[in-house]
């Protein structure tokens, strides 16, 4: 394994970059993945039938909540890398581990809004309209709770190989994955409730 | 639990296939274990992580996919043959045909051309494998398990009989009650999450791992059409994903995406459907073309006529790609505008495939032409392609389209484009690289025959279906009376048909006639050929190149001959080798589990095998395995065995 030293850790040696470049292309066929759910929910978002609407469901409190939280998730995990390039371990699992406690809150708030959601009688089955909004946030869950997964993961291989060219090379990744869940909740945020809400 | 649901009833000929499937298993079973070929299945294949031996994988999973669309053809065509056939019933009518396109297009060609990629791709840039070589038994397994999840529905449950295009409402659970288009659902998205890695893998191969020198201009025309079909995949596959998801939940959970009451809109499912379905047409035809482009090139002595505009072209194709879906349902309301606009860009797509034409026949002029079979099914591709094409034209037009929409001009005028446009691609393709792969060519004597056979049938079987499609015959109609005089063409369409098995019979028997008796190769380049692959040698050894070579200019091997200029300059190092391993197998048994629990609502065993899939993926992660050395001195043994002296 060579490894250039002239470069950050995580790019040092060839199957490093390449699996950083792979998760870009990678990203670019999730963002067409959700730019279909997002097109879906907008030929949807009329067509609530006799269900509830859109403004007669959401609430400002709890979203605003979710949106603190996986923003602030995403500053932690930014700080991670850069402790990380500094070769800061302990700093680096701190932020880590934050970045992951933020992601559960924002799981657990999530699942108490679907449940709200569902006591209020707006489930899957009700309309075209429910069906698009629980199908579009539930896969952005899903990615966030495979996140969680995937993240704790890499916390434990940090905890047991300390900062290495594969390790830090994961966590470069997994940051890009998390940063890119907190860009797709900012468009739900905007056009799903914002929008939904006026 | 209701057994009922997994039974398949009343026709002899799903006995006979039951039968036959397990007598096959049990042969299988017995043969391995007998000559105690279990592990070395396991150790070279099954764990296998090498890009040639995955293709192989690929190439002869397709090939018995050809047979099982093929055998659906056949069936087809004789419940056709003459009117008031009682050959198969409506149902089983049904089911035969959409299971035929779901296995050609997804399971045959696909994985054909996915097959010639893996192979070729990293020998003509000179590396010594994929970005990504785990991902890419990920992959393959992936695709191998959904296309048996869909092969099993016919005698557990039943096929999915909605049509390969499966249109809403029908293939709701209110219209297909049965759980075959479950198994549509959840068959096509996990063989299809395998097809999206497999394009996230070669994007980076090709553009990360070239030989130094190698520009993206001097990039073998194959290599460049992978390329852009990857890019393709990449972005249409993610529609697929969630048109499927989609499906599954007004399946299995009773959402309301494409129903008829509740606000569900069931053109949404036609429109998500065909986002991916138009650029599917490319992902297998762009590929074939720079296929064609390798054959034409090698066997004219020439090298490629107008490169450029060669790549052009496709990158204009894969854009206009995105932009036609809707030529798939102009008789479905979507009003003038709509119409026109999706008329237009479909005519245009004719001007790129058009200077894509020319270019062969420009470089073909004046070239010194050896008529090898390769280079027959590429000659015969030029004509019977563009009469696919002209047609193409035609149901372009969307007011003349709503007289042939949905008849068998549609039929002709698809398989006239898929079949040289894929299919001749792929045997051709298979005939050229098979001593690359082998180290002997298959006989061309046998291999001719089989030319003719298949490409005379195959204008019998087809274009009688163009007059048939004027003539007032809907596609999809299993049987006629006798007033309609659809009898003496379809007729003649079933003759064509048998002569293209009998055609197929004859590529396989060459395999294994060449196998036996065709002369062994050994400098590596049989054709006199142009491009990278055949500067290593045959049958390739596992690192590729012993040494990583040097590129100058465009067809670089042909330059190196013709101005003895070196390809290998450096000296021989070790060389860095992925492990084999078994989980990327595993995690394809799991998902196979789990399609196969979600088919039939098991949840208990679905939610089991979820988990399932979760402690793979982290094993995977936590694997520390980065693989191993090859020492340079058996490098240099290797590559002396190879040339044949003594070690």
């Amino acid at each position: 394994m060579k490894i250039d030293a002239s470069k950050p850790l995580e790019y040092s040696t060839e199957e490093n970059s390449n699996k950083i470049f792979g998760f870009w292309v990678f990203l670019g066929a999730e963002i067409a993945l959700f730019a279909t759910l997002f097109t879906v929910y907008f030929v949807m978002v009329d067509r609530f039938a006799s269900g509830p609407s859109g403004p007669d469901l959401f609430e400002i409190g709890p979203v605003m909540i979710e949106t603190l939280l996986l923003l602030s998730s995403s500053f932690t995990i930014g700080l991670a890398v850069h402790a990380m390039r500094h070769g800061y371990q302990k700093a680096m699992m701190v932020f880590f581990g934050l970045t992951l406690l933020m992601g559960l809150g924002f799981l657990g708030i999530e699942i108490m809004e679907f449940v709200t959601y569902v006591h209020e009688g707006a489930t899957l089955q009700t309309s075209g309209f429910l069906s698009s909004l629980f199908v579009l946030l539930g896969t952005h869950g899903a990615h966030v709770s495979f996140g969680f997964l995937w993240g704790a993961a890499i916390l434990i291989q940090l905890k047991r190989q300390g900062i290495t060219p594969a390790t830090a090379n994961k966590s470069f990744i997994f940051s890009l994955y998390w940063h890119f869940l907190d860009v797709v909740w900012i468009f739900i945020f905007s056009f799903v409730y914002l929008k939904g809400l006026m | 639990m209701d057994w009922d649901k997994f039974k398949v009833h009343g026709e002899p000929l799903i006995y006979g296939a039951m039968a036959s499937i397990v007598l096959a298993t049990i042969g299988i079973i017995v043969g391995l274990t007998y000559f105690k070929k279990w592990g070395y299945l396991w150790r070279e294949w099954l764990t296998t992580v090498d890009h040639k031996r995955i293709g192989i994988m690929y190439i002869l999973a397709a090939l018995l996919m050809l047979f099982r669309g093929g055998v659906d053809a056949m069936m087809m065509k004789l419940q056709t043959a003459a009117p008031d056939m009682k050959f198969l019933d409506s149902q089983h009518y049904n089911e035969v045909f959409t299971t035929h396109g779901l296995i050609m297009i997804l399971f045959m060609a696909m994985p054909f051309i996915i097959g010639l990629m893996n192979v070729i791709v990293p020998l003509q840039i000179g590396a010594r494998d994929v970005a990504f070589p785990r991902l890419n038994a990920v992959s393959f397994w992936l695709f191998f398990f959904g296309a048996m999840l869909l092969n099993i529905s016919f005698v557990i449950g039943g096929s999915p009989d909605a049509g390969w295009s499966a249109y809403f409402p029908l293939a709701s659970i209110e219209f297909s009650p049965t759980v075959g288009n479950n198994y549509y659902s959840l068959a096509l998205q996990i063989s299809g999450i395998g097809t999206l890695l497999t394009g996230v893998n070669f994007i980076v191969t090709i553009l990360k791992m070239r030989a130094p020198g190698m520009k993206l201009m001097k990039m073998p025309m194959f290599t460049w059409s992978v390329l852009i079909t990857n890019v393709i995949i990449v972005f249409a596959f993610p529609v697929l994903t969630v048109a499927l998801a989609l499906m599954m939940f007004d399946r299995l959970f009773g959402s309301q995406f494409f129903t008829m009451a509740n606000g569900g809109m069931d053109m949404l499912w036609a429109n998500l459907f065909w986002v991916w379905g138009h650029p599917e047409v490319y992902i297998v035809v762009l590929p074939a073309f720079g296929i064609y482009s390798e054959i034409i090139a090698t066997f004219s002595k020439k090298n490629l006529y107008g490169y450029t505009s060669m790549v052009f072209s496709m990158l204009i194709i894969s854009l206009l790609s995105f932009l036609v879906w809707a030529h798939h349902f102009y008789t479905m309301g979507q009003g003038v505008m709509v119409n026109s606009f999706f008329s237009i860009t479909t005519m245009a797509i004719a001007v790129p495939t058009g200077v894509k034409i020319f270019n062969w026949l420009f470089t073909l002029r004046k070239g010194r032409i050896t008529f090898t079979t390769p280079m027959l099914y590429t000659l015969a591709f030029i004509p019977i392609f563009t009469i696919g094409g002209v047609t193409g034209v035609m149901l372009a037009m969307a007011s003349a389209d709503y007289q042939y929409h949905n008849t068998m001009f549609l039929v002709a005028h698809f398989h006239y484009v898929l079949i040289p446009g894929a299919v001749f691609a792929v045997i051709a393709g298979f005939h050229y690289w098979f001593p690359k792969v082998f180290g002997f060519r298959l006989n061309e004597r046998l291999g001719k025959h089989a030319f003719w056979w298949i490409i005379i049938s195959f204008n019998v079987a087809f274009f009688p279906l163009f007059i048939l499609g004027l003539m007032g015959m809907t596609r999809r109609q299993y049987t006629y009376s006798a007033d309609t005089g659809f009898g003496p063409l379809s007729m003649l369409s079933f003759v064509g048909a048998v002569g293209l098995m009998i055609g197929f019979v004859i590529l396989v028997y060459n395999i294994y006639w060449s196998t036996r008796y065709e002369p062994r190769d050994t400098d590596g380049d049989p054709w006199d050929a142009r491009t990278l692959e055949w500067a290593t040698k045959s049958p390739i050894p596992a690192y590729n190149f012993a040494v990583v070579p040097t590129v100058k200019t465009r067809d670089a091997f042909w330059t190196s001959k013709m101005d003895k200029v070196p390809l290998f300059e450096d000296k021989i190092t070790k060389i860095h080798m992925p492990s084999n391993t078994g989980k990327p197998f595993i995690l394809g048994v799991i998902f196979f589990v789990a399609g196969f629990s979600l088919v039939f609502s098991l949840w208990i065993p679905a939610i089991i095998s979820g988990v399932g899939i979760l402690i793979v993926l982290a094993a995977m992660s936590f694997d520390r395995d980065h693989g191993f050395y090859i020492p340079v001195e058996e490098v240099i043994a290797t590559e002396k065995k190879l040339r044949g002296e003594t070690v």
